[in-house]
């Protein structure tokens, strides 16, 4: 094993950026050897690793070193030779910065893959050469645009299998983008390779000169993700008030959070929800700094030039850019739980710091997740379902729909008497 | 409402609104103890003097300074801990002004909770997680901030930030409770806790750049110094009076440092001339051996043993 020493410069690993990537599919489609060669051939897989990794695939008889159980990490995955949860990976670049949520593909793990694809930036699809795009392929690439995943990466894999064969290779682009024309992504790539072999993961392939584009590692090192946030629309959950209640800092009131969406700069006319109060923003702190200016995802400390009555779940926004208010929302949930969603039943919500009660009103309708057809429903949600829901809270949730704003456009469900959380929502509007 | 704006289409974003990896990764973990300080009665910070530990200490300066930290600090000293780390962990609580709880293996022992492991070697590294759990009862903890992270370890990979124990204090893997976006749902009942891990998505790399762009101080085990060690299992192992030396090993004096923070009994050196922070970044960048397998003999015994520890309540 090479004993690259990658050179660490400090001030270049301070200004790395970070991307959050999701990958589903199945040991089938090759899935843990993609990561584990991302991982090998970025030299991020550590001796002590490998040779674990080279004993269990011993013991398992295994012909080659099975990369896959560097990501299984239970033992029950190991001896089944599956990923039941999502599972996070680092790597690191000198690009970037990367975390992998490595979800399992079949359909009884659809909550897992929603999990993994609530915070990405990125997701991997991959696709078995020799299958094309599948009834997994559309299920995963729906995930992805449901979830609002900004970017998808389309991995051909397995070209050795197929004879590195280009028509091959098109014809499954062409399949896919014509399916994909009904989601709602904004950025799809197509890279051919084969993860078994390392053909265009890190290293370019030498068996496809008829591809032009980058390998892998080379586009998800590149992919523009500074503009995936909104900066458009100021939002500020209050999260936790900081009053030190000491001599030095007698009337100090601060209040922490993290910025949702949109840019805060000190001087800011403010209002706060629910209390339509008005003030202009003092200073933005953290610790004994103070800053110019706060944008998402950054956590600090806003004060304010008045003394206006907020609390945690109150949203600070701009007079004229604030959030929808309302009790009646309609939201693209997913059941996580056995126990199904039934109408009419409570259940504890959580919107950004905000809790509060809700009942669902009635399902709409139930998506097949493989045809993206619309299904009538009595109005249940099965576990792995997603259905449209109308559902009525007990307190004015301060909103956007999920499309403009990931962070105030979601919420989470949790049953009232196990505390479970057993549902995800994101909302569409009211 | 500012004109149409749906995610990913906005080219025009200047650059100087990126957030760096590391800004990103404190970010989330000062959300995650505010919001655990906002949903909890009595949250604790486990506190070592470990280089973990010491960045949660400055994540929780950034998350309520100039207020007082909204809860004390914890160390279970199993007794074979390293003096200098001792005496960092009470000097650092001091200078911060923060409440310092030490509950002591010795005493679980001494009190018939727990047996030493029989044998010349024993170890505490399991006893800790009967003082620890009879800790969270005695002062009724229902969240205790740990500062492990999912790239330690395999089964760490898959735990969530916030990690539900029964109220025995365990972990069920297959059962954990669905994590999405940045919505943490701490709701337990009385008797169970939460274990929060605000590193979660931190690197070992990551967690030594954030103490030299912090300027944090660290204990000096973990700088290049001369020791005296045994070789054992294929590890050196500093000499103390918590081991038994036989006859076929013969302790010598090394230039070593530490790269974790443990027992005595368990935490081995390494050879280093490292003698300050970017000497450590250099060493860790080079280095080939993850910090676990390089220097704790806790999780050699088998492949599974960290997700058999954590079920039985460890961190």
């Amino acid at each position: 094993m090479s004993t690259a020493t990658p050179s660490i410069d400090h001030d270049a690993y301070l200004k790395m950026d970070l991307l959050r990537l999701m990958t589903c599919g199945s040991v089938d489609d090759g899935k843990s050897t993609l990561i584990g060669r991302l991982l090998y051939d970025s030299k991020t897989i550590f001796e002590d690793q490998l040779e674990a990794v080279e004993e269990s695939s011993k013991r398992r008889g295994d012909e080659n070193v099975n990369l896959a159980l560097v990501t299984d990490g239970l033992r029950a995955e190991r001896e089944q030779g599956i990923t039941i949860d999502v599972a996070y990976r680092y790597f690191a670049t000198p690009k970037r910065k990367f975390i992998i949520a490595d979800t399992p593909g079949h359909i009884q793990y659809t909550r897992n893959m929603v999990t993994g694809a609530s915070t990405a930036n990125l997701a991997l699809i991959l696709v078995d050469a020799r299958h094309g795009v599948v009834e997994q392929t559309r299920r995963h690439s729906f995930i992805s645009s449901l979830l609002r995943i900004p970017h998808l990466v389309v991995c051909v894999n397995k070209m050795d299998l197929v004879g590195w064969d280009e028509q091959v290779y098109n014809d499954i682009c062409s399949d896919f983008r014509e399916f994909a024309a009904k989601l709602d992504v904004s950025d799809i790539s197509f890279i051919p390779m084969s993860a078994l072999c390392g053909d265009n993961v890190v290293d370019r392939s030498e068996n496809m000169d008829w591809y032009q584009g980058s390998p892998l590692l080379h586009h998800l090192e590149n992919v523009h993700i500074a503009s995936d946030r909104n900066l458009i629309d100021p939002r500020f959950p209050v999260q936790w008030i900081i009053r030190p209640h000491s001599e030095e800092h007698h009337d100090y009131r601060g209040y922490g959070g993290s910025v949702a969406s949109g840019i805060f700069r000190p001087g800011d006319e403010i209002v706060a929800l629910p209390s339509g109060f008005e003030s202009r923003i003092k200073s933005i702190e953290q610790m004994d700094q103070k800053l110019d200016e706060a944008f998402p995802p950054m956590a600090v400390c806003l004060r304010l030039e008045d003394d206006i009555d907020i609390s945690r779940g109150d949203m600070i926004c701009r007079k004229n850019n604030q959030p929808h208010v309302g009790q009646d929302l309609e939201a693209m949930v997913c059941w996580m739980n056995q126990v199904p969603m039934t109408p009419r039943k409570k259940y504890i919500l959580k919107h950004t710091t905000r809790e509060c009660r809700c009942m669902i009103q009635e399902t709409q309708y139930r998506l097949d997740i493989n045809s993206m057809r619309r299904e009538e429903t009595e109005g249940n949600l099965e576990l792995n379902e997603i259905g449209r829901v109308k559902l009525r809270t007990t307190h004015p949730l301060f909103y956007d729909e999920y499309r403009r704003c990931r962070q105030t456009g979601s919420f989470i469900l949790i049953e009232e008497s196990t505390y479970e959380t057993v549902g995800v929502g994101m909302i569409v509007g009211n | 409402m500012a004109g149409c704006y749906t995610l990913g289409q906005h080219p025009e974003t200047p650059l100087s609104y990126s957030l760096t990896h590391l800004k990103t990764l404190e970010s989330e973990a000062v959300h995650i103890m505010r919001e655990v300080a906002a949903q909890f009665e009595r949250p604790v910070l486990l506190f070592s003097g470990g280089k973990d530990s010491i960045v949660m200490l400055r994540i929780a300066e950034k998350a309520f300074r100039p207020a007082k930290f909204p809860f004390p600090l914890l160390h279970i000293d199993t007794g074979h801990n390293f003096e200098e780390a001792i005496d960092y962990r009470d000097r650092r609580a001091a200078e911060l002004g923060e409440q310092l709880i030490v509950r002591k293996v010795e005493d679980s022992i001494k009190a018939g909770r727990v047996q030493e492991e029989p044998g010349p070697n024993p170890s505490r590294n399991r006893l800790q997680t009967t003082t620890l759990l009879d800790s969270i009862d005695e002062f009724e903890f229902d969240a205790a901030f740990g500062g492990a992270r999912r790239d330690e370890e395999k089964a760490r990979a898959k735990e969530r930030i916030f990690s539900f124990r029964d109220e025995f204090g365990q972990w069920d893997p297959k059962n954990q409770r669905p994590e999405l976006w940045n919505l943490y749902n701490g709701k337990i009942r009385k008797g169970e806790h939460i274990r929060v891990f605000p590193l979660s998505n931190w690197t070992e790399m990551d967690v030594w750049q954030y103490i030299a762009s912090e300027e944090l101080e660290i204990p000096s085990i973990y700088y290049s110094h001369q020791r005296e060690v045994i070789d054992r299992n294929g590890m050196m192992l500093p000499v103390s009076p918590f081991i038994t030396i036989d006859d076929s090993e013969t302790p010598r004096t090394e230039t070593v440092r530490f790269r974790t923070v443990g027992d005595m009994t368990c935490t081995a050196a390494v050879h280093s001339p490292a003698s300050n922070i970017h000497d450590i970044i250099a060493e860790v960048a080079a280095a080939r051996i993850t910090e676990r397998g390089a220097t704790r003999a806790d999780d050699k015994f088998s492949e599974a043993a960290m997700e058999d520890r954590k079920k039985e309540g460890y961190f």
